[in-house]
C-alpha cells in the first residue's frame, strides 16, 4: 500500500508541472507581468507570432506532460499486475512523430520570414533621421542640423534623450564607439546590437505618442545596468519644435563640436 | 545472433581474467593508485569529486548573483564580508564578474567534465566490456590538465581587478581591451588560459573515447548493441574533436589581441574608455562566429551524454526495452550533425547579415526535430512498463519532463522576429537553465544515484534521495519557470539593477521569490552531500547488479578491480532486453548465453 501511495505522490508531482506551468502563464498578464505595451506598427506581427508559438508549444507541452503523468500513474509497478509490454518500437509511430513536427517546424520557419524581412531587411529608402552612437555607458545622439545632412558641422548633439516623430518611418543609424552594446526599445519591439566599426540601420514606425525606455541589452562593462536612455514619440510638429529648441540651446551654450569628437563618432 | 566483430575478438583475448592490483609499497604506490592513476575508474572518480566541488562553488556564485537581482545594493549576508566591499554590498563590476564566473565555472569546470570526464571515463570501458581505456596515460593527463584550469580560474578571483567579467561568451572589444573594464587585465587573461587547458583536457579525453569505443568493444558488442550512454559519449567525443580546435585558435587570437597588440577582433579607430587600443583592422563579429562554432556544439556536448544515461535508466526502471533504439541513435547523430550549422542563431541581433539569419533560423527549427523524436521515444519507453520509483528513476523522469520545457522554449528564440524582443532577456536564461540545469543536472543526479553502487559498492539512501529529489524539483521550477515571465516582459539579463527602468520597475517581488527558491535549491544539496558521503561508507552493500539491469558494467564486481572484469564478457544481444516473454527473470543481460539452460547456469554462477 505504501508503494501505491508513492506512485500517486510522484504522479501528482509530475502532473503539477503542466498545471502550474499553464497557470503561471495565465496569471502573469493579470499582474502586468507580460509583454509591455507596443507602440510600433510592426510589433503586432511579432506579438502575434509570439502568441502563435505560445499556443503551439503550449498544446505540445500539456499533451506530452500529461502523457508522462498518465504513464507514471498507470504503469506503476505497485499496481499493475501485467508484465511490461515487450516492444522495441514502432515504425509507424516513428514516421508519424517525425513527419508531423517536421512539417510544423518547417511551416513555422517559412511563416515567420516575412515579419523578419519587414523589421530587418526591407529598409525604407531614406536618409537617417538620427544617428545613435553607443559608448560606455550612454547613448550619444546626433541629428542632422539645418542642412539636413549627418556628419556636418551644424549637427545637433545630445545624449540619452531621443525624440522621434510618430506615424512615419524613422531610420536610425546605429554605431558604437567602444565595445558592443545593444539598442533595445521594449515598447517598439526593436533590438539591434551596436558594433564598433559597423553602421547598422534600424527602422520602425511608431503609431502612438509617449515616453519609453531605451535599454542596453548587450553586456558593455561594469556600468551596463545604468546605460539607460529615453525615447519620446511625438507628432511631427512637436518633434520639430523640440529639435528647434534643442538646436537653439546648443548654439547658445556650446561651441560646435571639435574635430576630435566628430572623428571618434565616425 | 550477429557474429562478434574481428577487432573485438582480437582485443578480447588480452583482457585480464582477475583483478590485478599493482604491488603495494608506500607512498609511490599511493600516488600511482589514487593520484596519478591510469585506471579509468579512478580518473572518473577524480573528475567526479573535482567537478562536484566546483558545482558547489558555481552554485554559491549563482546565489550571489540572485541576491543582487532580488535586493540590489543591499548588504550580502555572510559572503559580503568575504569580498570586502564597502559595507558588504556589491559593486556593479563585482556583479558582472559573478555571473561571468558562474557561467564559466558551471560550463567549463562542471557540466562538460562531469559528463565526459567523470561518467565517460567511468562507464565507457565498463559498458563496452574493455579492461581500460585505449590510452591510459593520455587519460591520466586529461584529468591533470584540468588542474591548471582549476588553478587559473581559482587564482583569477584574487588578482587585481578580480576575475573575468566580460560574460562567459567573452565578446570583444570588451574582453580584448584592458581599458574597457576593471577586470580587463589579468582576470581575463587567466580566464583565456584556463579555457585553453579545459580544451586540452577535453581533446585528450575525446581522442581516447573515440578510439576505445571503436576498437575495444568486447566480443559480440556490435555498434548497434551499444547502450545509449555510450552512443551519447561517442557522439560527444566526435563533436569535441571537430569543434574544439576552433575555440582554442580563437582563444589564442584573443590572447594575442590582448598581449601582443594584434587586432583580430578590433576595428580601426576604436576608442575605449579614452584609450586607443592596438592595431585595429579586425572584426568583433569574427569572435562571435568562432566562439559559437564551438560553443553551440558544446551545448550538445553538455546534454547528449545525459540523454544517453537517462535512456538507460528509464529502460531499467520501466523494465521495458528502449522504444525505438535506432531512431534514438539516429537522432543523436542528427543533433550532432545539425549542431554544426546552427551557431548563427546566437547572432540574430549581432549585426550579422539578416539574410544569413534566415538560413540559421531554418536549420535551428530543424534541430528541434531530433529532440522531439527523442522525447516521444522516452514517453514510448515508459508506456506499458512496470515503473519502479527509485530516486534515480525520478531524476530521469524529471529530465524528460524538464527537457520538454527547455526544448519548447527554444522555438521562441529560433523564430527570428520573436527573438528580436526576447534576445538577451530572461527568456533565454530560462531556456538554457531548463536544458542545462533542469535537464543535464537532473540526468547527472539520476546517473549518480544509479551508478553509485558500482562506483563504491554501496547504494545511496533512497529515502533521503527522494527528499533531495522532491526539494530540488520544486525549488528548481520556482527559480527557473518564472524566468519565462520575466523574459516576456523583456527583462534583460546581466543587469546589476534593472528596476530604475520604467518597464521593469515592478518586477522586484517576482525576483525576490525566485531568489528564495534558489536559496532553497542550493540548501537542498546539503541533503545530497550528506547522503553521498554517508552512503559511501555506511550504505547497504550492493551486489554486482542491484537494479537488475542488463548492461555489461553490472556483470563486474562492485566496485570493479583493476582490469574491470573477472571473466571475459561476451555479448549476445542488445542492452534493453527487459521483460522478454517466456523468460524466467524480467531481464536478459547482454552476457547471458542465448540458450535457456546456459542462462540458468550463468545465473547460478553469479
Amino acid at each position: 500500500m505504501r508503494n501505491r501511495l508513492s506512485g500517486i505522490f510522484w504522479g501528482l508531482l509530475f502532473l503539477a508541472v503542466p498545471v502550474l506551468g499553464v497557470a503561471t502563464f495565465a496569471i502573469a498578464p493579470a499582474f502586468d507581468h507580460w509583454l509591455p505595451k507596443d507602440v510600433s506598427t510592426h510589433g503586432a506581427q511579432i506579438d502575434a507570432l509570439f502568441y502563435f508559438i505560445l499556443a503551439l508549444t503550449g498544446v505540445v507541452f500539456v499533451a506530452t506532460e500529461v502523457a508522462l503523468f498518465w504513464f507514471i500513474w498507470k504503469y506503476d509497478a505497485a499496481t499493475t499486475d501485467r508484465p511490461a509490454t515487450y516492444i522495441h518500437g514502432s515504425h509507424t509511430l516513428e514516421v508519424v512523430w517525425t513527419i508531423i513536427p517536421a512539417a510544423t517546424l518547417l511551416f513555422l520557419a517559412i511563416y515567420q520570414m516575412n515579419a523578419w524581412a519587414d523589421v530587418k531587411m526591407r529598409r525604407p529608402d531614406m536618409s537617417p533621421t538620427v544617428e545613435v552612437v553607443a559608448r560606455q555607458f550612454e547613448w550619444r545622439l546626433r541629428y542632422p542640423g539645418r542642412d539636413g545632412e549627418l556628419g556636418t558641422q551644424d549637427d545637433l548633439h545630445l545624449t540619452n534623450d531621443l525624440h522621434l516623430p510618430i506615424d512615419e518611418d524613422v531610420l536610425v543609424q546605429l554605431k558604437s564607439m567602444d565595445v558592443l552594446h545593444s539598442f533595445f526599445l521594449p515598447n517598439v519591439r526593436i533590438k539591434q546590437d551596436a558594433v564598433p566599426g559597423m553602421k547598422i540601420p534600424v527602422w520602425f514606425k511608431a503609431r502612438e505618442a509617449g515616453e519609453f525606455d531605451i535599454v542596453c541589452a548587450e553586456l558593455c562593462g561594469w556600468g551596463h545596468y545604468k546605460m539607460k536612455g529615453r525615447v519620446t514619440f511625438e507628432p511631427r510638429a512637436r518633434f520639430e519644435a523640440w529639435l528647434e529648441r534643442k538646436y537653439a540651446e546648443q548654439q547658445a551654450t556650446q561651441p560646435p563640436p571639435d574635430a576630435g569628437d566628430s572623428l571618434a563618432a565616425n | 545472433m550477429t557474429p562478434p566483430t574481428a577487432a573485438a575478438v582480437d582485443h578480447g583475448t588480452v583482457t585480464v581474467s582477475a583483478p590485478a592490483h599493482a604491488p603495494k609499497g608506500g607512498i609511490g604506490h599511493f600516488l600511482s593508485t589514487y593520484v596519478f592513476s591510469k585506471d579509468h575508474k579512478v580518473i572518473g572518480l577524480q573528475f567526479l569529486f573535482s567537478t562536484l566541488v566546483w558545482f558547489l562553488i558555481g552554485g554559491l556564485l549563482a546565489l550571489a548573483v540572485r541576491w543582487q537581482i532580488a535586493w540590489p545594493w543591499s548588504d550580502v549576508p555572510v559572503l559580503g564580508k568575504l569580498f570586502a566591499q564597502e559595507g558588504g554590498q556589491m559593486a556593479p563590476e563585482f556583479y558582472t564578474m559573478l555571473f561571468t564566473m558562474h557561467a564559466s565555472v558551471m560550463i567549463f569546470l562542471v557540466i562538460i567534465p562531469i559528463l565526459a570526464g567523470a561518467f565517460g571515463n567511468y562507464l565507457i570501458p565498463l559498458m563496452i566490456g574493455a579492461d581500460d581505456m585505449a590510452f591510459p596515460t593520455l587519460n591520466m593527463l586529461s584529468y591533470w590538465f584540468m588542474w591548471p584550469a582549476f588553478i587559473l580560474f581559482g587564482a583569477s578571483f584574487f588578482v587585481e581587478g578580480g576575475a573575468a567579467s566580460g560574460g562567459w561568451t567573452s565578446y570583444p572589444p570588451l574582453s580584448t581591451n584592458v581599458a574597457s573594464s576593471p577586470s580587463g587585465g589579468w582576470g581575463q587573461t587567466l580566464w583565456l588560459l584556463g579555457l585553453t587547458m579545459v580544451g586540452v583536457s577535453s581533446m585528450l579525453g575525446s581522442v581516447n573515447y573515440m578510439t576505445t569505443i571503436i576498437l575495444m568493444r568486447a566480443p559480440g558488442m556490435t555498434m548497434f548493441r551499444l547502450p545509449m550512454t555510450i552512443w551519447g559519449m561517442f557522439i560527444t567525443a566526435v563533436l569535441q574533436a571537430f569543434a574544439l580546435p576552433v575555440l582554442t585558435a580563437a582563444g589564442f587570437m584573443q590572447l594575442a589581441d590582448r598581449m601582443l597588440g594584434t587586432g583580430f577582433f578590433s576595428p580601426e579607430g576604436l576608442v575605449v574608455n579614452n584609450a586607443v587600443p592596438g592595431a585595429g583592422g579586425g572584426q568583433p563579429l569574427l569572435w562571435q562566429h568562432l566562439f559559437w562554432f564551438y560553443s553551440h556544439p558544446a551545448v550538445y556536448i553538455m546534454i547528449l551524454p545525459a540523454m544517453g544515461m537517462v535512456s538507460d535508466i528509464l529502460t531499467t526502471f520501466a523494465r521495458k526495452p528502449l522504444f525505438g533504439y535506432r531512431p534514438m541513435v539516429y537522432s543523436v547523430a542528427g543533433i550532432a550533425g545539425l549542431g554544426f550549422i546552427v551557431w548563427g542563431h546566437h547572432m540574430f541581433m549581432s549585426g550579422m547579415n539578416p539574410a544569413l539569419g534566415i538560413t540559421f533560423m531554418v536549420s535551428t527549427m530543424m534541430i528541434a526535430l531530433p529532440s522531439a523524436v527523442k522525447t516521444f521515444n522516452w514517453l514510448g519507453t515508459i508506456w506499458g512498463g512496470r515503473i519502479q520509483f527509485t530516486t534515480s528513476m525520478l531524476f530521469a523522469l524529471a529530465f524528460v519532463s524538464m527537457f520538454i520545457i527547455g526544448g519548447l522554449s527554444g522555438i521562441f528564440m529560433a523564430a527570428t522576429p520573436v527573438d528580436i524582443f526576447i534576445h538577451d532577456t530572461y527568456f533565454i536564461v530560462a531556456h538554457f537553465h531548463y536544458v542545462l540545469f533542469a535537464g543535464t543536472a537532473m540526468g547527472v543526479w539520476a546517473a549518480i544515484y544509479f551508478w553509485f553502487p558500482k562506483m563504491f559498492g554501496r547504494t545511496m539512501n533512497e529515502f533521503w534521495g527522494k527528499v533531495h529529489f522532491f526539494l530540488t524539483f520544486i525549488f528548481m521550477n520556482g527559480t527557473f519557470f518564472t524566468m519565462h515571465i520575466l523574459g516576456a516582459v523583456g527583462f534583460p539579463r546581466r543587469l546589476a539593477d534593472a528596476y530604475h527602468y520604467e518597464t521593469f520597475h515592478h518586477l522586484q517581488p517576482l525576483n525576490a521569490f525566485m531568489t528564495w527558491c534558489a536559496i532553497g535549491m542550493v540548501a537542498s544539496q546539503i541533503i545530497f552531500a550528506a547522503n553521498f558521503f554517508w552512503s559511501m561508507f555506511y550504505g547497504p552493500v550492493a551486489g554486482r547488479n542491484p537494479w537488475n539491469a542488463n548492461t555489461l558494467e553490472w556483470t563486474a564486481p562492485s566496485p570493479p578491480g583493476h582490469g574491470n572484469f573477472d571473466f571475459q564478457p561476451v555479448v549476445y544481444r542488445g542492452p534493453y532486453e527487459y521483460s522478454v516473454p517466456g523468460c524466467e527473470k524480467d531481464h536478459l543481460m547482454q552476457t547471458d548465453p542465448p540458450n535457456a539452460a546456459a542462462a540458468a547456469a550463468a545465473l547460478a554462477s553469479h
